[in-house]
């Protein structure tokens, strides 16, 4: 196969990782927005955290690195869902802090809390891990698919990590899509994002549907946290700030509010930024990302698949 | 009666601070001003036990302190916490500090050349003398061709010298790298750096060299040093056919990220190899990478001066081994050599004066000549710099920033082998 070729599919398995991990942030975004109408400026800020108390916990159980098969069945499922329940029980608590006691004040308000939780998060960070770069140890079996399984000469690198990532982000999404499609909760929650008021009416526990929101946005952001250190290795305390910025706007630029406009667009970035650090320039990345975002939205403001929110309240 | 007794005590804690200075008018106080927390917070910590130990072996060798006067270290960070990096409002008010303080003879700091342009106009108007153990940004004390057209006189608003460096300067730093990555067989590489000024200046100064010695620069980036994911970039690397990577980086910026991801993604394992410059060169390094392994036979960095480990004369070897014997056996980072020897520095300049006067003090400094330190003998020149200042490279072997070659924007094919 041509050697440019080969490059050009190693962009687009780059470009999807880079989306999947993205797309799992971007959820918690838009679940918060669509049913609260927040932007919740602390949730890059749960990502890290889903990377730090992951690894504070794999350091405690201190498995065998790589993880043998035993422990990828035991051990990894394990810290998954403390991790996640530890994230979302992190970001329910936040809420029930720092925006529900606001949830009627001016829209400013609970903004203007999120940041300054954002802010105070990080700072706790850096004390509890410190300022540095941090490793996060290979724990998940990293083996070279093309070349070590097939013994293919291609310049294309697909690894079992990869493998992870996908089966642990596409199921997540596609449960979450069930969850909000097909069962009862995931019908108040869309009752509870149309019209509060009239859920309300209807008998809907809105405060009991908006604290599984960010349950369910928490866990989520904490298991792409777990997933992220497993698969790129390292972090640092300001981890969440450029992660939450890139899946802000993937949520943003797939239409706030909607759920699968934010895996969309998260596709869309990962994608933008694995082509442009490559064909480009890594410090032209960001001017391709949101030039492409001022575009979109000029011509089609709700983005690509449409806020449900705007178009309904409107 | 509690009250009573509590008025007591904070009555008799009054007296006490009261009474403090006139015991210990004897003392002579030196403020070091670099980061003790964020990111290079280990350089810090590293850098104030190597100048408590050259305290340390001037007492034990001359049963005293300087002049007779006793020695106290006043610790101050200027680092901000909510950055992790230093903070100019932070340093001006360390400065300002000494300044206040009658006590304070010698400003002893600071680790960032951006922190000095801040505290150096501030000490020079007090006429307080100034140590660096660290800045390496040549405008400091002289023009270079990349400095601005006022530097260094903005830093000398009384016109006298009062600031002192042991450590070479960055303008060869870059240029000397290219020449010492030709020397080594490196024939095409990828220079990186995080679009910050030292980060950039030094990497703009290794492609303008390497271009002009005919080394093949295959690629040029400059990266967001807040982003986390590297992945496409290094397969453009790959696909570049660079051998090299040079990464114009600090250990806050995305240079430990880049390192890391070379090695997860297989660049290592195909012969590529990093090159970074001293704001890189530290052992902290290797525990963000994930270890000191992972950099191993493939990183290379430089570094404006010697190791710890490669002093060679009797004083460097008995600072190096004292070091390791206090702090269980950790190495001491590459600048902890020139806080010892800075701290050496003050010390026989005070002894020289033989007062506790800023003026006398500073003009011993300025006027030290012959000076025996630990990397070795150097004098001052007009500006402040030493004579003695070296640029060398260094491997990564036995675990730690390994053999040193002394490097140079000239160096020939024969020079450069590394040896132990």
């Amino acid at each position: 196969m041509d050697l440019e070729l080969q490059f050009f599919i190693g962009q687009i398995i780059v470009g999807l990782t880079i989306g999947s991990y993205l797309a799992l942030i971007a959820l918690g975004y838009t679940m918060v927005y669509g049913i609260v109408e927040l932007i919740n400026f602390a949730h890059g800020d749960l990502f890290a955290f889903g990377f730090f108390i992951s690894l504070t916990i794999f350091t405690a159980i201190n498995p065998p690195r790589p993880l043998d098969v035993v422990g990828l069945l035991t051990i990894l499922p394990l810290i998954f869902v403390i991790t996640m329940l530890l994230t979302g029980g992190l970001n329910t608590l936040i809420d029930r802090v720092a925006y529900k006691p606001l949830r009627n004040a001016p829209k400013l308000a609970p903004l203007l809390t999120a940041v300054g939780v954002s802010f105070a998060l990080e700072a706790i960070y850096a004390i509890w891990v410190g300022a540095n770069q941090v490793p996060y140890p290979n724990y998940f079996p990293r083996i070279d698919i093309l070349r070590q399984w097939f013994g293919l000469d291609t310049a294309i690198q697909l690894t079992t990590k990869d493998l992870f990532l996908f089966g642990v982000t596409i199921p997540l999404m596609i449960g979450l899509n069930f969850f909000i499609e097909r069962t009862k909760i995931g019908k108040a929650m869309r009752a509870s994002a149309q019209d509060r008021e009239a859920a309300a009416m209807m008998g809907i526990n809105v405060n009991r549907i908006i604290a599984t929101t960010f349950f369910i946005g928490g866990a989520l952001a904490g298991a792409a946290g777990l997933v992220w250190g497993l698969y790129i290795n390292s972090g640092r305390f300001l981890m969440g700030f450029e992660a939450g910025l890139m899946a802000f706007t993937s949520a943003v630029l797939g239409g706030i509010g909607n759920i699968r406009g934010a895996v969309l667009g998260a596709f869309i970035i990962g994608m933008i930024k694995s082509m442009s650090d490559f064909y480009f320039e890594p410090s032209w990345t960001r001017v391709m990302i949101f030039g492409i975002l001022i575009l979109l939205l000029v011509f089609r403001p709700s983005g690509i698949l449409g806020s449900t929110q705007s178009i309904e309240k409107i | 009666m509690s009250k009573r007794l509590l008025v007591a005590v904070v009555l008799l804690a009054l007296a006490a601070l009261l009474v403090a200075p006139v015991a210990a008018q004897e003392t002579i106080k030196i403020y070091t001003s670099w980061p003790l927390t964020g990111g290079t917070q280990a350089v810090g910590e590293s850098m104030l036990k190597a100048a408590q130990l050259a305290v340390e072996h001037y007492i034990a060798d001359n049963e005293g302190g300087p002049a007779g006067f006793n020695i106290e270290i006043v610790a101050l960070d200027d680092a901000s916490p909510t950055t992790g990096a230093w903070d100019g409002v932070i340093e001006a008010e360390n400065a300002q500090r000494c300044v206040n303080d009658p006590a304070c003879m010698v400003y002893f700091g600071t680790y960032n050349s951006g922190a000095a342009k801040v505290s150096m106009p501030i000490t020079n108007a007090a006429g307080i003398a100034q140590i660096s153990p660290a800045n390496s940004n040549p405008c400091l004390t002289r023009t270079a061709a990349s400095c601005a057209a006022d530097e260094p006189t903005i830093y000398r608003p009384s016109g006298v010298v009062n600031y002192f460096r042991t450590n070479a300067t960055d303008d060869v730093q870059g240029p000397a790298a290219a020449s010492w990555a030709q020397c080594a067989g490196f024939e095409s590489v990828y220079v990186l750096d995080d679009t910050q000024a030292y980060g950039k200046g030094i990497a703009d100064e290794f492609v303008l060299h390497a271009e002009s010695i005919g080394l093949t620069v295959a690629g040029r980036a400059s990266v967001e040093s807040t982003d986390i994911d590297f992945r496409a970039l290094l397969n453009d690397v790959r696909r570049s056919g660079a051998t090299l990577v040079y990464g114009g980086f600090v250990l806050d910026s995305g240079g430990p990220q880049v390192i890391q991801q070379m090695s997860e993604q297989g660049l290592f394992d195909a012969g590529i190899k990093f090159m970074g410059p001293d704001g890189l060169t530290s052992p902290s390094l290797f525990d963000q990478i994930g270890g000191v392994e992972v950099a191993e036979g493939n990183v290379l960095l430089t570094f404006p001066g010697l190791q710890p480990s490669a002093l060679t004369s009797e004083a460097g070897q008995r600072f190096y081994q004292d070091y390791l014997a206090q702090n269980s056996n950790e190495e001491p980072d590459p600048y902890a050599t020139y806080a010892y020897q800075s701290m050496q520095v003050i010390l026989a300049s005070i002894e020289q004066a033989g007062a506790a006067d800023r003026t006398a003090i500073l003009d011993a400094m300025r006027g030290l000549s012959g000076f025996d330190g630990i990397t070795g003998t150097f004098s001052f020149d007009e500006n402040g710099d030493s004579t003695l200042a070296v640029f060398y490279g260094y491997d990564v072997s036995e675990g730690k920033i390994g053999n040193a070659v002394a490097i140079s924007p000239t160096m020939q094919d024969t020079e450069c082998v590394v040896t132990g």
